[in-house]
Formats: structure tokens, C-alpha cells, sequence
């Protein structure tokens, strides 16, 4: 059997030819640098949010209301730091070792999702977060499963199906308080009208000021732009606000005659003030996961030394 | 001469039916190297264009949780029904949850 390497140009035409026919990409598979860059930087910001978003939700475990409550909040941040997991094995099979994933999340080279650096204040935040946070990331999520990379996509499949529980506990409690006193219907309502604009800015800027939508979209990668996850998640979300006696914090917001809605304008300055770290809890998030991961070195010297002692 | 010895090592094999699918057990083949391991398993269980992909690994690499070590080894589960969407109470007419 005789074969000629073929020419990028025919690597790249095989390669676009499966994205045209719905195939997916696999580890092995031939692709172009930037697709691997784009997924590298996607699929690890992805992962380092699973891990800092256990941090607002972690701050309330000793302070849930009941036994139900503390063993449901347990459960859920144990699932988002399964789903970092998942995300950090799909990212790892580009060729980055997780090692390195962690150390540019420390230098700052890696991002998270911004909507972590806002404080959980109280207990009425915990509804708003899943609610809302989660409901946002699902609308996300499950565009993604159609992503054109395998293992991204196997693993937004898994992660979907298993936080199908998140947004409804989220809303549990939100429905729980409006069903309550005057004080906890306060409390519902002040959640929402701090955790709304952020939950819209996770969509992150309108498509046509996003740096990173149009390779992602013509590669697959994103199935769907920022501005029309972003109007799902409001369509679906405002009825949800309603049925319970909650109401957007959107002085703006339109009615259009097809039933969605139009939002009002988006403080991009405060988007762009938490991404480049002067939210209100940047540094202490970073700082945290740095402290943890130190304070965690020993576990994994001991674990190394005794896999080499197994041999 | 042992079986093993005569028929080469057991290797377990997986095929992925479509592109982007996990990959799945199907069975095993014995052979003795890597190359006759794939080609035996091609030829085994992808008849009828089974596969996009497939997998062989060698047997005695695997470890196993078995049935019979079920029971203690996995959560009991049955204690965590609040990890189900269908343990939580929500409003009637609430939609797209």
C-alpha cells in the first residue's frame, strides 16, 4: 500500500466536509489549529465554571435552612464538581494536560463564567442561582450537545440530563418564599433583581461584538449565537417569574406580539468590568481555588509516590 | 500448551455504531498483538457495518466492578431521590422545566 501525506488543503476539505455533513469530530481526527485553540479555550472555561461556581453555592451548605435543603444543596455541588471533571477529560484529550488547564485558570490566561463573581448573600440567592444561573447554563448546555466535537459533546449530554434537577430546586425555593411572608416574598424578589442581569450577561456580548462566535458557528462548535440563547432562556424564564408573583427587573421590557420578549439594555460596562476582575468577588474566588489546590499538593505528591510504588 | 498460549490474549472490544456516539461493549476476541486484535474484531463484529469506530482493549487491563459487588459498592441511591428532577414540587402551569 503506498500513501501520500495529503495537503492541508485536502486535510482542511475532508475536515469541513464532515462539520457539512453533522459528523462529529473526534480526539484523533485531523483539524485545523484554530478549531483546537477555540475548543481548548471553550471546553476549559467551561470546566474552570463548574469548579468556581461550587464557591457561592459552598457558602451556604452550613447555613441551609432544613436537613432537605442542606442534603439537595450537597448534592447539586457535587454534581458541578462531577461536571468539571467531565469537562476537564474532554479538554484533556486536545493534548493539555490538566495541570496546565489549572495553572492558566492561576495566571489569569484562563477565564470562568463571570456570573460566579457575585456574591451568594442569602438564602433566596441559592433559589436564584439555580434558577436562573443553571436555567441560563441549561438553555446553553443543551444547544451544546449538537456541538461537532465528540467528547464535548458526550460529555454536555451527560451533564444535561443530570442537571435537570438544579433549575427546579432553584425554583422550589424561589416558590416556596413567594408562597410565604411579606419578608420572604422581599427576599425572592431582591434575589431576582440581582441575579437577572447577570444571568443575561452568561450569554456573553450581542453576536455582533463577539470576538469568538463566527469560527465556533461556521466550525459547529456553537450551535446557536449568543443573542438567540439569550432570548430562549428570556422567553421561557419571564412566564416562570410570573406564575409566581415575581416580576423582571427590566423597566424596558416589551411584550412583542409573537409572545417573546424584548429585553432592555444590557450595562455592558459592569459585563466588562467583572471579566477584566473588578467584580465583587473576583479575587477572593481565585484566591480560594488557589488556597485549596496548594493545600491539596500533599494529597497528590502522596498519591504519586504510591503509584510509583505499585509498579 | 495452555489455551491462552494457543489462541493469544483475550481483548475486549468496543464499537462506537455512529460518529459521536460513546463507544460500547460488544464482546471480546483473542489475538496476539494489536494490529491482529483490531483486524479479528473488524471481522467479528462489524459485519454489517456495525461500526465508525472501535476500540480493543486488552482483558486483563480492565478492572471490574462485578454485579455480585453491587450492592456496597455503588450509593445507595435509593436514599438520594432528591438527585431526580421528579422529587421536586412545582407550581401548576409552570412550562420548559
Amino acid at each position: 500500500m503506498s500513501t501520500i501525506a495529503p495537503s492541508k488543503e485536502q486535510l482542511l476539505a475532508e475536515f469541513e466536509s464532515k462539520i457539512a455533513a453533522e459528523m462529529k469530530i473526534e480526539p484523533r481526527d485531523w483539524m485545523p489549529d484554530e478549531y483546537r485553540q477555540h475548543l481548548v479555550r471553550q471546553i476549559s472555561q467551561h470546566a474552570h465554571s463548574e469548579v468556581i461556581g461550587m464557591q457561592p453555592e459552598g457558602n451556604w451548605i452550613t447555613r441551609a435552612p432544613s436537613l432537605r435543603s442542606k442534603k439537595i444543596l450537597l448534592a447539586k455541588i457535587q454534581d458541578e464538581g462531577g461536571h468539571g471533571l467531565y469537562l476537564y477529560s474532554a479538554a484533556e484529550t486536545l493534548g493539555i494536560s490538566r495541570e496546565q488547564f489549572i495553572q492558566w485558570l492561576h495566571v489569569g490566561k484562563a477565564k470562568y463564567s463571570s456570573v460566579f463573581n457575585y456574591p451568594a448573600l442569602n438564602w433566596a440567592d441559592i433559589g436564584a442561582i439555580g434558577w436562573l444561573v443553571d436555567g441560563a447554563a441549561i438553555t446553553n448546555q443543551v444547544s451544546l450537545q449538537r456541538t461537532s466535537y465528540g467528547p464535548y459533546s458526550r460529555a454536555m449530554v451527560k451533564i444535561c440530563k443530570e442537571e435537570s434537577f438544579h433549575q427546579r430546586q432553584g425554583y422550589e425555593i424561589m416558590w416556596k418564599m413567594m408562597e410565604g411572608t411579606k419578608d420572604q416574598q422581599q427576599m425572592a424578589q431582591d434575589a431576582l433583581n440581582r441575579w437577572w442581569w447577570p444571568a443575561l450577561m452568561m450569554f456573553g456580548p450581542h453576536d455582533n461584538e463577539s470576538a469568538n462566535t463566527s469560527n465556533a458557528m461556521k466550525w459547529k462548535i456553537k450551535r446557536e449565537s449568543n443573542d438567540q440563547l439569550r432570548e430562549k432562556f428570556i422567553n421561557k424564564t419571564i412566564p416562570q417569574a410570573e406564575l409566581i408573583g415575581l416580576k423582571v427587573p427590566d423597566a424596558n421590557l416589551q411584550l412583542l406580539d409573537d409572545e417573546t420578549y424584548k429585553h432592555g439594555d444590557i450595562d455592558w460596562n459592569e459585563f466588562w468590568e467583572v471579566v477584566k476582575g473588578n467584580g465583587p468577588c473576583n479575587q477572593q474566588r481565585l484566591e480560594h481555588h488557589k488556597r485549596a489546590h496548594d493545600n491539596g499538593a500533599w494529597v497528590r505528591e502522596t498519591a504519586y509516590v504510591a503509584g510509583l510504588n505499585q509498579k | 500448551m495452555e489455551a491462552s498460549e494457543s489462541q493469544g490474549q483475550l481483548w475486549e472490544v468496543f464499537i462506537q455504531s455512529k460518529p459521536g456516539q460513546a463507544f460500547k461493549h460488544v464482546g471480546s476476541v483473542h489475538a496476539y498483538d494489536k494490529d491482529l486484535a483490531v483486524e479479528n474484531a473488524r471481522d467479528i463484529y462489524t459485519r454489517r457495518g456495525e461500526g465508525t469506530g472501535l476500540w480493543v482493549v486488552p482483558g486483563k487491563e480492565i478492572v471490574a466492578v462485578t454485579i455480585n459487588e453491587a450492592e456496597y459498592f455503588f450509593e445507595p441511591i435509593d436514599e438520594k431521590i432528591y438527585r431526580h428532577p421528579t422529587f421536586y414540587d412545582l407550581p401548576e402551569g409552570v412550562k420548559q422545566m
